[in-house]
């Protein structure tokens, strides 16, 4: 989920410049970049592709099975329901975290704001803390024995509901990376917010716009584009989700189970069960289904822009 | 959106400005307490986990169990807890700290250079084949990354490189949005008659892009170098996979493997020492953060996100 991706191709300089010579001198630079590309991105999707294909028992070794691992991945209630459990999640944590970083960016950017590069700051923090430790952090805070939790039952004599259980874990990680990652989208709504000229709010003032106006009117359609990525950036992250189910298993063991999302079940696969062609399988069905989504969320985005 | 249009309008209406003092009070609101308050919620939801982390670190095992966890207990333990972090099992943290710092180094560095040189040619040459490139990448980067681990995995071991530092190193060289904001960046950063000018000079290539352009692409580097050493650093999921050998691990990976010590039979119980080294683990990025932030907000603002 940290990695942000580009998702538009930058326009070439706007003024027309003298014409560049079309040359081979271009690969020299890009050639490194695409040789380590091809090696990391290129070869492990044809690889993945040609083990998904393939079929071993411990008796009759390797065959070819050609599509029977694809039926099997779409009739594999483990795979569905860990999918069902990724899109929940989605459906919940992405709009509750873009919608916070929204707001503080609205309101560092609108200048009325005591110490507003503090504010910038303190939120941008937990960005810089590695998913494991936060996952870790919140995991001791959750529980009943050192946390704030049991503080919490300790000093009112109350027993709240236990945040590590299996009904309310997903919540739990929800918070863990809605956590994490308010500042990094804040940062992005910020940037955006930034270049939007001063002309126009001074425009706005003169024809007695109010500051409400001003953000439906002038900030949120500057901040789409922005919007759109950083909703793309979550859709991609939530479907990938690992991280912190992976490190708070061994902190809540029965309320994540292997297969809790599709990630997961892929990494079972392979380092529990040893089933490659399998693991692989269900990693290309989830990537399409990421692809899939994320796509139509564009052109969603792109013809909502219009 | 008819709106901002009606705006735009009333500008040109206004066309010669009248007073520019009016302007000048429009660019400095009213600050305001509510609105301070409120967005203070957030700051208060985004510290109060690390204010946990740094009171913790200070407690001995018994202090974790004993007492409120956001004030001090009666031990104040921090330098034991650190002196332990440090020499617990051999010294193994200091171990994963070198670790965790050659893989930043290399990692990190490479990726920025690669992305810089990438993204500079992609910016300031026509080549034939440019547009399949952009197709490639840009196609490629929509397969979420944790799906090719399995294969990478797959093809490093058949290559001999699992349990080397190469595993983890060699999938780092690879920042898509490095390359993005490079890409960016130089478009704009660098004149082409500046580049022509030096040709006529009969400078070759890539002694213009190190002499010339390299000055001019820093703020973009400094800011793809600061999110891909974030990268490295907090990288887990790769790590996990191509590492089973205690001695080549990361931080995070250690980390983890600490506080599963406590699930695993006859594992010691070290919570004192996953607090206070996860403490330790997050400071020099919060110092890096904190110490470069002119460089990096700058460098989002440029090239960032302007899609």
């Amino acid at each position: 989920m940290a990695t942000p991706l580009p998702a538009a191709v930058p326009a070439e300089n706007g003024r027309r410049r003298p014409r560049r010579r079309r040359s081979w001198a271009g690969w020299r630079f890009v050639g490194p970049f695409l040789a380590i590309f091809a090696l990391v991105f290129l070869a492990p999707v044809a690889y993945s592709i040609y083990l998904s294909l393939f079929r071993t028992r411990l008796v009759g070794g390797t065959t070819f099975v050609g599509p029977d691992n694809y039926e099997q991945v779409l009739r594999d209630p483990q795979f569905w329901s860990a999918v069902v459990r990724v899109t929940l999640f989605l459906a919940v944590q992405v709009p509750v975290m873009l919608l916070i970083a929204l707001l503080v960016a609205l309101a560092v950017d609108s200048g009325r704001l005591y110490g507003r590069n503090f504010f910038r700051i303190a939120v941008f923090l937990p960005y810089a803390v590695p998913a494991v430790v936060a996952t870790l952090m919140w995991g001791f805070m959750y529980g009943t024995q050192f946390g704030l939790v049991g503080n919490v039952n300790e000093a009112f004599g109350i027993t709240l509901p236990d945040p590590l259980s299996p009904e309310l874990v997903l919540a739990s990680i929800g918070n863990i990376v809605t956590w994490e990652f308010i500042g990094y989208n804040m940062l992005i709504f910020y940037s955006a917010l930034r270049v939007v000229p001063t002309s126009l709010y001074e425009s706005a003032e003169i024809d007695g716009a109010g500051q409400l106006r001003v953000i439906t009117s002038i900030k949120l359609p500057a901040l789409r584009g922005a919007l759109l990525i950083a909703t793309i950036f979550s859709i991609i992250g939530s479907f990938q989700l690992f991280n912190e189910p992976s490190i708070l298993q061994s902190i809540a063991p029965n309320a994540i189970t292997t297969d809790f999302t599709p990630n997961l079940y892929a990494y079972s696969l392979s380092f529990s069960g040893q089933r490659f062609d399998y693991s692989a399988t269900v990693a290309i069905v989830m990537g399409l289904i990421t692809m899939v989504v994320a796509y139509v969320v564009q052109l969603r985005g792109m013809r909502e822009r219009g | 959106m008819s709106v901002p249009v009606r705006i735009r309008e009333s500008r040109r209406r206004v066309a010669p400005p009248r007073s520019t003092g009016r302007s000048t009070s429009a660019r400095r609101p009213r600050r305001s307490v509510l609105l301070t308050a409120l967005t203070g919620v957030v700051v208060l939801y985004s510290l109060v986990p690390l204010v946990w982390l740094v009171v913790n670190a200070t407690k001995t095992q018994q202090g974790l169990f004993d007492s409120f966890g956001l004030w001090f207990a009666d031990d104040f333990a921090l330098w034991d807890n650190v002196v332990r972090t440090l020499t617990y099992d051999d010294g193994i943290f200091l171990r994963w700290l070198g670790n965790t710092v050659l893989y930043v180094v290399l990692g990190a560095g490479g990726a920025t250079a690669l992305a810089a040189l990438g993204g500079y040619g992609l910016a300031k040459f026509d080549f034939p084949g440019k547009r399949a490139v952009f197709a490639v990448i840009i196609g490629a980067v929509a397969v979420p990354g944790t799906a090719l681990a399995v294969p990478t995995f797959l093809m490093f071991s058949g290559m001999g490189l699992t349990d080397t530092p190469w595993a983890v190193v060699v999938p780092s060289l690879i920042s898509p949005f490095g390359l993005y904001l490079m890409w960016t960046f130089a478009s704009e950063a660098i004149p082409d008659e500046l580049l022509e000018a030096a040709r006529l000079d009969g400078a070759g290539e890539f002694r213009i892009f190190f002499r010339i352009c390299l000055p001019l692409l820093a703020p973009g580097t400094v800011t793809v170098l600061l999110f891909t050493a974030v990268a490295t650093w907090n990288n887990y999921f790769l790590p996990l996979i191509m590492l089973r050998d205690r001695d080549w691990y990361p931080l995070t990976v250690g980390l983890d493997a600490w506080n599963s010590q406590a699930t695993t039979a006859g594992g010691e119980v070290v919570f004192d020492l996953v607090v206070t080294g996860s403490l330790l683990t997050i400071l020099p990025l919060i110092a890096a953060f904190l110490l470069l932030q002119r460089f990096w907000q700058s460098g989002l603002t440029a090239g960032g996100v302007k899609g």
